[in-house]
């Protein structure tokens, strides 16, 4: 579905991303793993718009996406996830969910006077649909709390739940486990899991928790100082040489080597 | 024994009134100033020409409606004339927008780049102004003057000392309810309202979102062209309009947005009354005041003035200052820090 062709990101001298190809499949949750620094939330933010990548291409369904602007890709229905859980702090979980949608009449000027039985009629329909997600993932309690008062990982699955506003096609989620606590981690899981299976959502996601990866995603692909590594079922990476000395360095591995 | 009675009419009549009045005047034109830098993230100098703009496009209407025999008499015929003000200032600022914030705006320009730039924008509006109405003092209030007068107030209660309030003191205060209702109603409970604290709120986000950031730039620009435009027209009202006078405006008006905070609306409403009420207190007369609650061989015989009226733009300069060294985010949090 998303395909990326040698796709290079150089800060400087800094080639954070060095000739990257690789494809992420339609109806599946793929896995991006690697090192610190190995590139990936900079892969992540060229594939969504954050940065233009220095050369290479970008392919959503076969057509160029490469250079368009976050909210380009929105329309097109690809969405992302930040690695520290964004949100309008100031606004409450239901009107934040009711942001998302583009192109509310509502927010045209002009509309709300001349033609307000529509507006509200939108606007109903789209609180409808946040009330819906809200239920799904089960944050009912905390639907008219401020966003800002939210615990982190109620915060990641808000986040969650922006993609499911709009119906994303194809959503990024950036380190969504970290600092989550094991039940939401798990009420989150579920959440991704069912939105994979129920409603035919692709997921790709950057993670560090190999219980949750190996939960959820198939096929794991590994990068290492911005190249891919290696790619395959969590089981195969988890055996690869080249993925254990990426992720330890070559030195425990001789040590290993000298001990057995 | 009604010398403090007395002398709480004569605070009344030359401080408190006075300063509600100035201090919606100083509001609303923070409002403008706080939205603009909520959503642009910049200072924009020009609000203080914007308001002369305003109020000048009014008073010409104003000026045509009288011509054709048009009034609303006992209300100034202003008030008529105002919403057409407010569109011709809506019309200046979006395509002051189109002409000049956008290119920095694409640019990704930074904030101190953008508020240069409304300093530059600031001088061509003033041209325009005194271009087209002149530089000098216009009056254009008309209708009944008074709603209570003095002589009035003295005969109905048998009080010595009597209150005034005028009908562009009333006016301005009842219209700043009205414009602070209607500003919060739209800002918390309508989509595009809730857009613009959104992306104030969060840019990075917003713009991921569903929220289409010119339509929220255009909607700023038209709250700010209202409010100026009728900050500008009250204050004309209970004064005067002078092209130079506006500008002066420019300091009481940030004053009053960084002590409430910048970026913050209820910020900006508080801190228009307390920098009209420290003018007014700090430059008003004591003299007469005391002599009413003192005993009359204590009557001082000095004006027991403060600051003279001609250093009233220190008040604000000096509280601008103090909130900047001890809460440099404003009494309300703001954005700026």
């Amino acid at each position: 579905m998303i395909e990326v062709k040698d796709l290079h990101m150089h800060f400087g001298g800094i080639h954070a991303v060095d000739g990257v190809s690789l494809s992420f499949e339609g109806g599946r949750i793929t896995g991006l793993i690697g090192p610190n620094g190995a590139g990936k939330t900079t892969l992540f933010n060229v594939i969504a718009g954050l940065h233009k990548p220095t050369s290479g291409k970008v392919y959503l369904d076969g057509a160029d996406i490469t250079g368009l602007k976050p909210h380009e890709l929105f329309a097109k229905g690809m969405l992302r996830t930040f690695q520290i859980a964004q949100e309008f702090s100031t606004l409450t979980v239901r009107e934040n969910l009711m942001m998302v949608p583009p192109n509310q009449s509502g927010e045209r000027l002009l509309d709300t006077w001349i033609r307000p039985a529509q507006v509200r009629r939108e606007e109903e329909q789209v609180r409808a649909k946040a009330d819906e997600v809200i239920e799904f993932l089960e944050i009912t309690q905390v639907a008219d709390e401020l966003a800002g008062n939210l615990s982190g990982g109620q915060k990641k699955l808000l986040e969650l739940g922006r993609t499911m506003m709009v119906d994303a096609k194809i959503v990024f989620l950036d380190e969504v486990g970290a600092g989550v606590n094991r039940t939401l981690l798990n009420t989150l899981g579920d959440a991704i899991l069912r939105l994979q299976k129920e409603r035919g959502y692709t997921f790709c996601m950057i993670e560090h928790d190999m219980d949750f990866i190996s939960r959820l995603c198939d096929p794991v692909i590994v990068m290492a100082e911005g190249a891919v590594l290696t790619q395959g079922s969590i089981e195969e990476v988890k055996a690869n040489e080249q993925v254990i000395e990426a992720y330890l360095g070559t030195g425990l591995k001789n040590k290993r080597g000298a001990v057995s | 024994m009604d010398g403090p009675l007395n002398s709480f009419l004569l605070l009344s009549n030359f401080v408190l009134v006075p300063g509600m009045a100035y201090g919606s005047q100083l509001a609303i034109g923070a409002l403008g100033v706080t939205l603009v830098y909520g959503i642009l993230r910049f200072s924009n100098f020009a609000h203080g020409d914007t308001m002369a703009f305003g109020t000048m496009a009014v008073i010409l209407v104003t000026w045509l409606l009288q011509s054709w025999g048009v009034s609303i008499s006992p209300l100034p015929t202003a008030l008529l004339a105002l919403p057409f003000g407010i569109i011709a200032t809506i019309a200046l600022l979006l395509l002051t927008d189109r002409w000049v914030y956008r290119f920095f705006r694409r640019e990704k320009a930074a904030p101190v780049v953008f508020l240069i730039a409304s300093v530059g924008v600031m001088f061509v509006m003033n041209g325009l102004v005194r271009f087209i109405i002149g530089p000098n003092d216009q009056r254009f209030a008309d209708g009944e003057r008074f709603i209570i007068k003095a002589r009035e107030f003295k005969r109905l209660t048998g009080m010595s000392e009597g209150v005034t309030f005028k009908t562009s003191q009333g006016l301005t205060i009842l219209t700043a309810v009205i414009v602070v209702a209607a500003l919060f109603w739209f800002l918390n409970r309508t989509r595009a309202g809730k857009s613009m604290r959104a992306y104030s709120d969060n840019e990075d986000l917003a713009l991921l979102s569903g929220i289409n950031p010119e339509r929220v730039v255009m909607i700023t620009w038209i709250l700010a062209a209202a409010l100026a435009t009728i900050a500008g027209t009250l204050y004309g009202l209970d004064k005067s309009f002078k092209p130079f006078t506006y500008f002066q405006l420019l300091l009481p008006i940030f004053a009053s947005a960084i002590v409430g905070g910048l970026g913050n609306p209820l910020g900006a409403i508080a801190g228009g009354f307390i920098i009209a009420f420290s003018e007014v207190t700090v430059t008003y007369a004591y003299k007469k005041f005391l002599a009413y609650n003192l005993p009359p061989d204590w009557a001082p015989e000095s004006l027991m003035q403060l600051l003279s009226t001609d250093y009233k733009f220190a008040v604000s300069f000096v509280i601008l200052v103090l909130v900047l060294l001890i809460r440099p985010t404003g009494i309300f949090k703001g954005k700026a820090t």
